[in-house]
């Protein structure tokens, strides 16, 4: 595999994770998924309704992409932990992406809950990949603590207003020893690129695809705003200058 | 005896197992977990753990999210 994103230990190609939520249908989203050439899809925990059907569950099987179970609406760390157990049992997997929000209108996550919960679960052995605030000093202290990757919003969620501040987001590549992954507040592949270009592993992103007039083809735009973002952020960008410097030698009259 | 099943009231004769309470409450059988009072039930145990009066069941699965 060349150049793969590595999570504890777990290889992946694809350095996108794409979210499940806010598609239309069924089959919108298996289209999306497979045109966004993912390996890991993020899914809620929710009570099942009786005689409901296994839809998401279905179709992760049938197209081989793995799941990442989330703690979406947990607005405690106690509640968080009860989820993850469930999902663990629920999906056999001990990979959690831990989200303990702080209400509904910014959906921001709660530092203190989140901290606590992302101990308690690396305690209990789980794989915990943790959404959370653009703040350099939480990212630090939730990979102190244990966690396998850190997942910074880059905008409050389903919101599409891109990398708001990106030098905490660079500021929070720069030290991070695992994996960080840009997780919420994407609108376009240019957001997408952008994360990856100022260090990002990884995006992890939904409604910018399942909401999107053509999730497939925003999928497939997605996929190479990530693949470019990479390959930028490898090759090293020129400097940035006040003033312009001619690319071509001279003038042709003199 | 009564118990709450996903925040509603059911009624189950004395002794009903989870696995028992699942089946009468029609969830699917596979991706699903189960909480009994706050707490993770592994499949394996849904046989052999029984229900008392006013218990809580929580069964989750894992939808479209995040």
């Amino acid at each position: 595999m060349d150049d793969p994103l590595v999570i504890a230990g777990r290889e992946f190609g694809s350095r996108l994770i794409m979210g499940t939520g806010g598609a239309a249908s069924m089959t919108a989203l298996e289209q999306a998924l497979i045109a966004s050439g993912t390996e890991l899809t993020t899914v809620a925990m929710r009570r099942a309704d009786a005689g409901g059907g296994t839809g998401v569950f279905d179709l992760l099987h049938r197209s081989g992409i793995d799941p990442l179970p989330n703690t979406a609406g947990c607005r405690s760390a106690a509640e968080a932990v009860l989820t993850a157990q469930l999902a663990r049992e629920a999906l056999a997997t001990n990979w959690i992406k831990l989200e303990v929000v702080v209400d509904e209108q910014t959906l921001l996550p709660d530092p203190v809950e989140l901290v606590d919960a992302a101990e308690q679960l690396v305690d209990q052995g789980f794989v915990v990949l943790a959404y959370t605030n653009d703040d350099p000093a939480l990212a630090s202290k939730l990979e102190q603590v244990g966690c396998a990757a850190v997942m910074p919003l880059g905008s409050p969620i389903g919101t599409g207003l891109g990398i708001r501040n990106t030098h905490n987001i660079e500021m929070i590549c720069s030290r991070a020893t695992v994996p960080v992954v840009l997780d919420a507040g994407i609108g376009t592949a240019s957001d997408a690129a952008l994360a990856m270009e100022l260090g990002c592993d990884a995006v992890l992103l939904a409604s910018a695809v399942t909401r999107a007039s053509d999730p497939e083809r925003m999928a497939a735009a997605m996929r190479s705003g990530v693949e470019a973002g990479r390959l930028a952020a490898q090759a090293g960008r020129i400097p940035r200058r006040y003033w312009a410097q001619a690319s071509s030698p001279g003038r042709p009259l003199e | 005896m009564n118990i709450t099943i996903n925040g509603q009231r059911h009624e189950v004769s004395e002794g009903t197992s989870v696995a028992g309470a699942l089946e009468s409450f029609g969830t699917p059988a596979r991706g699903v977990a189960v909480a009994l009072d706050g707490a993770v039930v592994p499949r394996d145990s849904w046989q052999r753990t029984t229900l008392h009066e006013d218990a809580t069941v929580e069964v989750l699965t894992a939808v479209q999210g995040g």
